[in-house]
């Protein structure tokens, strides 16, 4: 039996003499407000050549840390307290400041999370590419050279033409590549990627991945992926790594540790995302009680001991031993066969269907903005109906106009003439300043990010009442009491009232926020992305919050997000909007069964599933138009891989139903929707948008 | 509550561990209990405002900066509020030493060209500056924080005939102006104070309209806009909170910049009272031009005051500015 006195460590083995990059008990904290605090406690793992490693954990675990520390990157307030970085023999822990100028320039690179903060703005392209080789000591003309074969090799269609531009004229997925390209430059034997794609669309994350995957066999670099989205590891990685509160607790390859998970740890993460189609009516979502640990708080024999459903006295009082799985697959347990004992939340019995009857219609609803004396239709001729306690998931790409749509219908833009969004049947005014009182209350919303929603001067308590007096004219005490009763709800303790934002977690800001959506007892409340912020065990507590309300109060959802897996848990219809139109509307289930519009089509094999290997992904080349100058005919011709010549660029589809509630906008019969398509290499090129 | 969520269970270390079916999730857990009541329950938790509060107070008490800003600035206002404790001597006394002693004999930092203490008109001469700076910098600070916060938040025609308003003023140099103001209203004390906070209104206002426009774009305001509210309420409750430490900031910053001008306008002889009068401004204007006579002190003294004062501000400003980033 392993006591204290041993360290556990020991029993790992790394090799620092060939592995691509091998870090050895490394120890780091950052000095903040004068006091070091540990960030990183004996952190062991190597990245063999050739191969990628890829990091999970929630935010504040030490993903981004480690892996900057992996190229010795530290802010000015981090300091290393123990442990070495080794890679191909170099030690990293040991270089002058000139050593490791010179390594990172010829041997490593690394790939930030917003590609618009890694380019220099006022610099050409084409410029800063070649910049990267003639820091290898090609001349001008090489590098110049050498900089349009970069940009060809990170599958870019028009590659002289992106040299001429400036980074403001590229979509985000256009700049990864080009950042990318350059940090391919120097033929890295390290690859370190900081969140590749977190800040991308699905579309375009898909597209991203593919060229990463594409390359790691051309050019045999070894990657290091920190990733909080559980299937980009696992459709990119060989082996994987779980962390918390700076330890790793499990490793092992991504088919062992994914499938078969020995950490009470990783069985949590796993759970809080739904997935294989896991829908609302079948069982809430797993959550991980309580918090990760604080950086620099003094850590308990097991770092999880604290949140683990199956923890003993044993791991309150000795370290748990590295316990060996077979095939370098390990878990830091006490307990790795007793995981099957971690009970899965309860099936849903109380099941209430959505009503029949429209609380909310949008008919016929249109907005055009109106830019530099140019028309800019962003909504055109939208048609929704919000049954009681159904939601209805939206998505699309960004710039799709799903946002319009949800500040159209509460009142922040002004609807065209012609359309109308009714309650009950009446129509309500477009403006909010100009709207009664029941309409306002009957539609309400929860943003994405909290720490914008929720004005963080004001006590919770103030953010309740004064949205309550609003909403149902209750004042004073009565306000007060209302607030109470909406913050339990929520699961918000009293002492929660009259603290201020900032002192509250993410997971229970959104609760905030939820709660003043729900002080006036609205009919529809508008989520527009509300858990897109939030790390995974947080987002399923969301969630499961948002169900039970809706069981409870039977209030409708508009619920925008582009992660596919968590609207198709929530979601009883679902609606794909494209440049402002509304391409497809049907049952969640029809939606994912097929026949789909070909934009459906594309989204949906854009997704990276945690459930093993990605299917044939229809590429989306170029980028969505601008509704400012929207394409002819149908508004998808211009990317639709099943486009018809002659008719689909010359006459807009109208609206049509396949099954009773499942209409498309498209001219294609069931049929011809129905069989497979080829996809060419030529495909998946990036191009420009016109 | 009829129902235990696990994601506000907080975890009490006597209940868990003895049976190993036991697991959150059982209403034997106490759903409020929490062994740091002020940590969040799910997600991150964030550090309470108290402790941050506390250990930035640490920061700033302990940064050499600020203590020297402390002493300088508070030796002046001393000086300003009981000069009489710092100096027996009268700021218009002809001392024994008699006219241009040199620093050291018989009167500490020498006597000026008619004989008076250089020393005890120094001290006397913080009070009008420490009058003045302030409450010019307080009235700049109010107006242009209304004015900031209306631009930013209303934009349009608004911004656009208030921007062009402000442009022009910033377009006067400052001595010009001075010159008007006081040629028109008189030398007098509200109107040296008028014209300093004029002179510094456009510069507060563009701060802070920069401010407000990155906060009218955040979403507590259209949701403010959603329920309804007045562009009042949310201008004044909703977004003026937000951006008080700005003007806190703003505040010392100008404050510094006030001594600095009012100094400048009492050299060049704008400011009202005699030429007896101690004042730093106008006994560096009066003896100045002894300095080509090998006089130095009379002039060179009360200028390294004006400066000191300066310094003394803007350390304190920057030991805050950096306390509250850290």
């Amino acid at each position: 039996m392993t006591t204290i006195d041993h360290n556990p460590d020991d029993d790992l083995v790394v090799h620092p003499d060939t592995a691509a990059l091998a870090i050895e008990d490394l120890r780091l904290s950052y000095v903040v407000r004068g006091t070091p605090r540990a960030v990183l406690r004996g952190v062991t793992f190597e990245v063999r050549p050739g191969e990628a490693y890829g990091l999970v954990g929630e935010s504040g675990c030490g993903k981004s840390t480690t892996a900057y520390a992996a190229l010795r990157y530290l802010p000015s307030n981090g300091q290393i307290d123990g442990g070495r970085v080794t890679s191909s023999g170099q030690e990293l822990t040991a270089m002058s400041a000139r050593e490791l100028r010179r390594f990172r320039a010829e041997q490593a690179s690394m790939v930030f999370q917003d590609p618009v903060q890694a380019v220099n703005p006022v610099l050409k392209i084409g410029k800063q590419v070649a910049e990267s080789f003639e820091v290898m000591g090609q001349s001008k003309d090489e590098a110049r050279k050498s900089a349009l074969e970069a940009l060809r090799r990170v599958r870019i269609a028009s590659p002289e033409s992106v040299m001429d531009r400036y980074p403001y004229q590229l979509s985000g997925g256009m700049l990864q590549r080009v950042v990318i390209a350059m940090g391919l430059a120097c033929d890295p034997k390290l690859l370190v990627l900081d969140e590749p794609t977190t800040g991308l669309d699905a579309t375009v994350e898909a597209e991203v991945l593919d060229l990463v995957r594409d390359l790691r066999s051309e050019l045999n670099s070894a990657i290091l992926l920190i990733a909080h989205n559980l299937g980009v590891i696992r459709t990119m990685c060989d082996r994987v790594g779980v962390m918390y509160a700076g330890r790793i607790v499990e490793e092992g390859t991504v088919e062992d540790v994914f499938d078969n998970p020995s950490h009470p740890y990783t069985v949590g993460l796993l759970n809080s995302i739904p997935r294989q189609g896991l829908r609302k009516t079948d069982r809430e979502l797993f959550t991980i009680p309580g918090n990760l640990p604080q950086i620099g708080e003094n850590l308990p024999t097991c770092v999880y001991v604290d949140r683990c459903p199956i923890a003993t006295d044993t791991c309150r009082t000795e370290v748990p031993p590295i316990v060996d799985r077979g095939d370098g697959h390990w878990t830091r347990c006490h307990f790795p066969d007793r995981i099957d004992d971690i009970p899965e939340p309860e099936h849903i019995t109380d099941v209430v269907a959505a009503g029949d009857e429209e609380v909310i219609g949008v008919h016929g609803v249109s907005k055009t903005f109106r830019q530099r004396g140019q028309e800019v239709p962003a909504l055109v001729s939208v048609d929704l109906g919000f049954a009681e306690g159904e939601t209805l998931g939206l998505v699309g790409e960004s710039g799709s106009g799903k946002s319009t749509l949800a500040k159209t219908m509460l009142g922040v833009h002004e609807a065209d003439e012609g359309g109308a969004i009714t309650l009950r049947g009446r129509p309500m005014a477009g403006k909010a300043t100009k709207r009664v009182e029941e309409s306002i209350r009957s539609i309400q919303m929860v943003f994405q990010n909290p720490d914008s929603a929720l004005n963080r001067s004001w006590t919770v308590r103030r953010i309740l009442t004064r949205s309550i007096t609003r909403l149902t004219g209750l004042k004073g005490e009565e306000a007060d009491q209302r607030a109470m009763e909406v913050a339990e709800a929520m699961r918000l303790s009293p002492r929660h009232l009259d603290m201020r934002p900032r002192q509250l977690s993410g997971g229970l800001k959104q609760r905030v926020a939820i709660a003043r959506a729900f002080a006036g007892d609205p009919n529809v409340v508008v989520c527009d992305e509300p858990t897109s912020a939030l790390d995974v065990s947080v987002q399923a507590a969301i969630l499961n919050l948002l169900a039970t309300l809706q069981r409870n109060e039977r209030t409708s959802y508009l619920f925008i997000s582009h992660d596919i897996s968590v609207v198709r848990y929530l979601a009883d219809r679902i609606a794909v909007m494209y440049v402002g139109r509304i391409m497809e509307l049907g049952p969640t289930d029809k939606i994912f069964e097929g026949p789909n519009h070909p934009y459906t089509e594309a989204l949906l094999s854009a997704v990276p599933s945690v459930d093993g290997a990605a299917e044939n992904r229809i590429p989306l080349t170029g980028e969505i138009p601008s509704p400012a100058n929207p394409p002819s005919g149908c508004v998808f011709h211009t990317r639709c891989h099943r486009v018809i010549e002659g008719l689909c660029e010359v006459t807009e589809p109208e609206m049509r139903e396949l099954s009773p509630g499942h209409s498309i906008k498209c001219h294609l019969t069931v049929e011809q929707l129905s069989t497979p398509v080829e996809i060419t290499p030529s495909d998946t090129l990036a191009d420009l948008a016109d | 509550m009829d129902e235990v969520d696990p994601d506000q269970i907080a975890i009490d270390p006597g209940h868990i561990g003895h049976d190993p079916t036991e697991i959150p999730g059982t209403p034997e857990f106490d759903a409020v209990a929490h062994a740091h009541p002020e940590d969040g329950l799910d997600g991150a938790p964030a550090a309470t405002r108290g402790q941050v509060r506390k250990e930035q107070r640490m920061v700033l008490f302990k940064s050499p900066g600020f203590i020297i800003g402390v002493l300088i600035v508070g030796f002046w206002v001393l000086a300003a509020l009981f000069p009489s404790i710092l100096t027996g001597v009268g700021p218009a006394d002809f001392v024994e030493a008699g006219p241009r002693a040199k620093p050291g004999d018989g009167a500490w930092l020498g006597t000026d060209g008619v004989g008076r203490d250089v020393y005890s008109r120094i001290i006397y001469g913080a009070r009008p500056i420490l009058i003045v700076a302030p409450v010019a910098t307080a009235i700049a600070i109010v107006v242009g924080t209304m004015l900031g916060l209306v631009m930013g938040f209303y934009r349009g025609w608004v911004d656009e005939v208030l921007s062009r308003i402000i442009e022009a003023i910033l377009s006067i140099p400052v001595i010009l102006m001075a010159i008007l103001v006081v040629f028109t209203f008189g030398r007098s004390t509200p109107v040296i104070i008028f014209t300093i906070a004029v002179l510094f209104v456009p510069a507060i206002t563009r701060t802070i309209r920069s401010a407000a426009i990155a906060e009218a774009e955040l979403d507590y305001v259209t949701s403010a806009k959603m329920r309804g509210e007045s562009g009042l309420f949310i201008v004044s409750r909703e977004i003026l909170p937000n951006v008080t430490g700005l003007v806190v900031v703003e505040l010392t910053v100008r404050l510094g910049y006030a001594v600095f001008t009012y100094a400048t306008l009492a050299f060049l002889g704008f400011v009202p009272g005699n030429l007896t009068d101690a004042d730093w401004g106008i006994d560096v204007s009066g003896n100045y031009e002894q300095i080509v006579r090998d006089v130095w002190w009379p002039s060179i003294f009360p200028a390294l005051a004006i400066a000191s004062l300066v310094i003394g501000v803007n350390l304190i400003t920057d030991s805050i500015d950096k306390a509250l980033k850290s």
